[in-house]
């Protein structure tokens, strides 16, 4: 088949309810990046490798570059942008970032932030070895992880309200 | 990627209908591997059929003295079980030790069997555990599904349904996992199973295999060191930068004796 058929999806993207007719092969990242200009979520690897593309589907996250649209449909999406506080300021997680020095390039740090978001919800206190784990599905070509690892622990210090 | 057509039937019925009707279609099921093949244009279906709205395909049911995973069913909904850790927790770990968090929440058992990608998990956990693989026309023992590299013995317009595991009386899930992708350098399933002692071994070779040899040792006398002494000959193994076909006939060994240590 040649020509691009189109579907309707009802996706609920960061508690607002976006109806579009998409392509099939309308990746889950090029909606939010191009349909939508949610451009927060990076495509890195866009074949489901480095994570960059990581958002949160019902909560949980998985990576938008090997999703299709259609495949959200109904479901709820969270990105980048709706990690941030009601006002657009950054929220704690992303303070820990900037706080830790843990984005140097910036590019796999949205996929970051989700996926710590995600770990942080079920896990208040983790150990390093599980903030390890919980990134293993991340590339970062600047940090090393140190960095990133300690923008967790503070965070996770922060929210139990024990100083990191 | 290639257009394609999409189609996001219902019930099995309705996919089974969708995929024998012609054209190179191809079922969708948690898109990990598919979608990224798609894109590096090594697969181009003219028709993707999404298995994701079926939901008869989903969920864990104890039937007796068996699990029955449906084949939708993702690899954090496995490795969260309470039943599958309770009763098989050796496969609730295989599936939670499968690539990261994101491949967990939308990968698939039944994608993965039918991808049966070399160095995946679950082959050695059904091979291992002697699981059955039922389709929409058929039961498959876990011994005649396994044909080869990306091969099974799925036919045309088959559609598995669901994949039934005995409880084991013990068995564990040991792996060498390549440190970015924790993909399997080699994995292996030892078990002591009703119908007798399996060893399986995934990621060494082009499929999933069993170690007669060391099945026969530990059905003798369970213990670690009963299979220290067995090796496979690396000849029909694989080589690649991970691992040479000799390092990884070592692996074998090893994760062999650290899974009969682990079994429970």
């Amino acid at each position: 088949m040649s020509d691009d058929r189109v579907y309707p999806v009802s996706i609920e993207v960061n508690g607002t309810l976006r109806e579009a007719q998409v392509p099939a092969r309308l990746t889950l990242v090029d909606f939010l990046r191009d349909t939508l200009r949610l451009t927060g979520t990076h495509a890195g690897c866009e074949h489901g490798i480095c994570g960059a593309c990581s958002v949160l589907l019902d909560g949980e996250p998985v990576r938008s570059c090997i999703m299709y649209a259609v495949q959200a449909d109904g479901r709820k999406v969270t990105t980048i942008e709706g990690l941030a506080q009601p006002d657009g300021r950054p929220g704690a997680l992303q303070d820990a970032f900037c706080e830790a020095h843990a984005t140097q390039c910036g590019y796999c740090t949205p996929g970051m932030v989700i996926a710590a978001h995600a770990l942080l919800e079920t896990n208040p206190a983790p150990a390093e070895q599980e903030i390890r784990e919980a990134i293993g599905g991340n590339l970062c070509r600047c940090t090393g992880y140190q960095q990133i690892v300690d923008a967790i622990k503070l965070a996770a210090g922060k929210n139990t309200g024990n100083a990191a | 990627m290639y257009a394609f057509n999409y189609q996001n039937p219902k019930s099995v019925a309705d996919a089974a209908a969708a995929l024998s009707k012609g054209g190179d279609a191809k079922l969708l099921a948690g898109g990990q591997s598919l979608i990224a093949a798609m894109k590096l244009r090594l697969s181009a279906p003219t028709d993707l059929i999404d298995l994701g709205g079926i939901k008869e395909l989903s969920g864990i049911k104890v039937e007796g003295n068996n699990i029955s995973i449906g084949a939708m069913t993702r690899h954090a909904e496995v490795a969260r079980s309470k039943e599958v850790q309770a009763k098989i927790p050796a496969l609730a770990s295989l599936a939670g030790g499968i690539g990261d968090r994101m491949v967990r929440n939308m990968g698939t058992i039944g994608g993965s069997l039918a991808h049966n990608d070399p160095v995946a998990d679950y082959p050695a956990g059904v091979l291992g555990l002697n699981a059955t693989v039922h389709t929409n026309k058929r039961k498959i023992a876990a011994d005649d599904f396994f044909k080869g590299m990306f091969e099974t013995a799925l036919a045309a317009g088959e559609i598995i349904v669901s994949v039934s595991f005995p409880v084991p009386k013990r068995a564990a899930y040991i792996k060498f996992k390549n440190p970015a992708s924790r993909y399997a350098i080699v994995g292996v399933l030892a078990a002591e199973t009703a119908s007798g002692v399996r060893v399986a071994v995934t990621g060494a070779a082009s499929s999933v295999f069993r170690v007669a040899a060391m099945e026969k040792a530990l059905a003798a006398k369970w213990s670690a060191d009963a299979v220290a002494g067995i090796s496979v000959p690396a000849d029909k193994l694989n080589s690649d930068l991970h691992a040479s076909a000799e390092y990884r006939a070592h692996l074998i060994t090893v994760m062999a004796r650290r899974a009969v240590e682990a079994a429970k």
